[in-house]
């Protein structure tokens, strides 16, 4: 929200900054519409949350959350901040030198480098689930979260290599060739010179792939049972082809959504950052 | 699917006790989770969600088995089920399956025979069991495959109090014809209220679960006894228009999108006065919060040529083949399916949310019978004549009533509704949509034949 103010201070077009900062206000209400329906559904009763047309000032209750809760969710939000946390941070691990290699010291040829980790992404996802399923089932690893993680670190390895190359590449090369004159070795570089720099880089692909792998639910809903499920899988465990469940489903919704927005609230200052760093070319 | 050899096994068993104790904590391999809990893998339905409640503080007080869930929504769970099971990955010692899984999946021995756990355990009951609920769940070999959980057939309910204000009477066995004047006369009886709900949602377990029971009723089926596909026949067409004419001109709101749970929401909320669907949906009708509570009727399954035409289903617990713990997993059901557990959910939880529709003393129970009289007795009555054999007027080449037990008919069903589903949104004509589903089903049933052939 600070990058729209300074956008508009920018400009310093008084009725086109105007018009320019209603309609951003008009786009983003329209995309946290939905958020906030679930929200309100997910105070309403069943029965009200089922009404057609809807009924906007039912009586709120906290029965949704209370039947969300009494389910169980503990495990399988544990999970999913596990898979999440390790597999963000290996990420981070492995593509800020790789990204140091392919921006600041290119390695020969690249360009084709990066092609080939983009090209890992063009199979879609779902092809490659058959054989990893077999693969997770000959060697026992089915219903393992370290599993996932391995999964999420690499389907996210890839973009975290892109983005941060590109973050990398905005470091001035000044600063990397004083810090060399000063006699520090490459790892002392990439840790006291490089990553202050583009923290606010890391933040935002960390946060990338914090939300990315939350929110995964094919590999999670095949490849786990009931000792590694996560919260997408938990979650739609709630969405019941007899009898009602939307209230139910809004509440659970909202407390799995809930990790995501306060990792985005505590990043929001670097995030910002860091997306306008990489804009500038 | 058996082992390879000896030597895999004892390998691959070396290999899952080292899992199972090295990676406490990890979430080990198949059949994780310690010698003394079973891995259950089941569908969302409120029944369910119920029985996950109960389990530790009696199934596992009492016997000290753990029982870990994994609950999922109907067509998730499946996919998953399939997957599972196919592959006999061992993860999950038991799941839910229906009566149209569990023949398939026993002839293919993804699931272990029962008949030897309930000879062992005269508690259970089988004999209590409805007939035609074991007769679904046997296998070609005689023996039972799995238990059922709670059954339904399919009745028709009705608005007393709508029916009554427009002077008209339902017959205890009414005959589709009558239900389409009804349905006329009571239309529009209250404003925003439509004369009848009728799935019109694809799927072959939405829309061509009553379907099917219609056409078997106008003399049609899915294929003949020498698998000749029929779904263009006279008869299949009659059911089909007589049913996308009535949910037209006198259904619901939305119809191509309505299933199950769309029109227990408009019989809730009073946007119909009729719905011919599940037995089971009484429950919801009948619970101590629902709006409609005491002003609904029921009666038999609408015919034309045949004496009944409910259909049969029932939620049920099979015990995966690959499962290592064969005799846990039958404590398990065997508790799950019992009178005691019907017992504890009537005084838990009341007795409307209790998983009938299996047991003959279920009906017999005056508790049961305070809370349910209103669709107890007619529940029974459409569960006990369903046959699902012999469910129309000609022999058919596998069992099942609103289905066909063959692995293609999830598929063919689904593909067909699609175009029946556009017939009720007006986009395609019922002619159209059949002449194409008969290409489709002839695509299927020239398999057999040809199997059939050698």
């Amino acid at each position: 929200m600070s990058g729209q103010v300074t956008m508009v201070k920018g400009h310093q077009r008084r009725g086109g900054g105007w018009a320019l900062s209603g309609l951003a206000w008009v786009v983003g209400l329209l995309f946290v519409m939905p958020v906030l329906w679930m929200l309100l559904t997910s105070f309403h009763s069943e029965e009200d949350a089922a009404k057609n047309p809807p009924d906007i000032a039912a009586p709120l209750t906290l029965d949704g959350y209370k039947s969300f809760f009494d389910t169980g969710p503990w495990p399988s939000l544990a999970n999913s901040l596990t898979a999440s946390v390790l597999s963000t941070a290996f990420v981070i691990l492995l593509a800020f030198p790789a990204a140091y290699a392919l921006s600041i010291r290119p390695v020969r040829k690249w360009t084709d480098v990066l092609f080939f980790f983009l090209s890992t992404k063009m199979l879609p996802v779902v092809a490659g689930l058959l054989p990893i399923y077999l693969f997770a089932q000959s060697v026992g690893f089915l219903d393992n979260i370290w599993l996932l993680i391995i999964l999420y670190t690499s389907m996210n390895l890839p973009i975290a290599v892109w983005m941060l190359r590109s973050f990398l590449s905005e470091v001035p090369v000044e600063i990397l060739e004083a810090a060399s004159v000063d006699g520090a070795s490459l790892g002392r570089t990439l840790r006291s010179v490089v990553a202050p720099v583009v923290t606010p880089g890391i933040a935002s692909v960390a946060l990338i792939c914090f939300i990315f792998s939350w929110n995964e639910l094919l590999f999670a809903r095949v490849l786990t049972g009931t000792v590694a499920q996560t919260a997408p899988v938990f979650l739609t465990g709630f969405v019941t082809s007899q009898g009602l469940f939307l209230a139910k489903v809004c509440a659970a919704s909202i407390v799995v959504s809930l990790p995501v927005l306060i990792a985005g609230f505590a990043a929001q200052d670097k995030l910002v950052q860091g997306l306008s760093l990489g804009a500038v070319k | 699917m058996p082992r390879q050899g000896k030597h895999v096994g004892v390998v691959g068993v070396a290999l899952l006790v080292s899992a199972v104790s090295g990676c406490a904590g990890w979430g080990g391999g198949a059949g994780g989770g310690g010698a003394d809990s079973i891995n259950v893998l089941m569908v969302n339905n409120p029944q369910m969600v119920d029985l996950q409640q109960l389990t530790a503080d009696n199934f596992t007080k009492q016997t000290g088995i753990k029982v870990n869930f994994t609950v999922l929504p109907e067509n998730d769970v499946r996919d998953k089920i399939s997957q599972e099971f196919s592959s006999q990955a061992g993860q999950y010692d038991v799941a839910t399956l229906s009566n149209f899984e569990i023949p398939i999946y026993a002839k293919s021995k993804w699931i272990a025979p029962l008949s030897d756990h309930i000879a062992k355990d005269p508690a259970f009951d089988q004999d209590d069991i409805l007939k035609p609920m074991t007769e679904s769940m046997s296998g070609e070999d005689g023996k039972v495959y799995g238990e059922p959980f709670y059954g339904e057939s399919s009745f028709l309910m009705y608005r007393k109090d709508v029916l009554e204000s427009k002077g008209v009477t339902m017959p205890a066995k009414p005959t589709w014809d009558e239900v389409a004047d009804i349905a006329a006369k009571v239309d529009k009886a209250q404003p925003n209220m439509r004369g009848i709900c009728l799935r019109g949602q694809p799927g072959w377990g939405q829309l061509f679960a009553p379907l099917t029971t219609v056409v078997n009723t106008f003399g049609g089926t899915w294929f003949t006894q020498d698998w000749q596909a029929q779904v263009n026949s006279p008869e299949f067409t009659a059911a089909t228009k007589f049913y996308v004419d009535l949910v037209r001109n006198h259904g619901e709101a939305g119809a191509p999108q309505a299933g199950f749970t769309e029109c227990l929401n408009n019989l809730i909320q009073g946007n119909v006065a009729m719905w011919y669907d599940a037995t089971s949906a009484a429950g919801s009708l009948e619970a101590p919060n629902s709006p409609v509570k005491g002003k609904i009727g029921y009666a038999q399954a609408p015919v034309k040529e045949t004496d009944s035409s409910g259909w049969l289903y029932a939620w049920s617990w099979s015990i995966q083949e690959a499962s290592k713990k064969q005799d846990n997993a039958w404590k398990f059901i065997s508790w799950a399916s019992s009178k005691e557990y019907e017992q504890l959910v009537g005084e838990k939880l009341g007795w409307s949310r209790v998983p009938a529709g299996k047991r003959a003393s279920t009906y017999e129970n005056p508790a049961y019978l305070k809370e349910a009289g209103a669709f107890a007795a007619p529940t029974k009555a459409a569960i006990e004549t369903a046959d699902p054999k012999n469910p129309g007027t000609q022999p058919r080449p596998a069992i099942g009533i609103q289905f066909v037990d063959i692995p293609e008919f999830p598929d063919l069903g689904t593909q067909v509704s699609q175009d029946v589903s556009s017939a009720i949104a007006g986009r395609m004509s019922v002619d159209e949509a059949l002449k194409r589903g008969q290409v489709l089903a002839d695509d299927v049933a020239e398999r057999y034949r040809s199997r059939a052939a050698k």
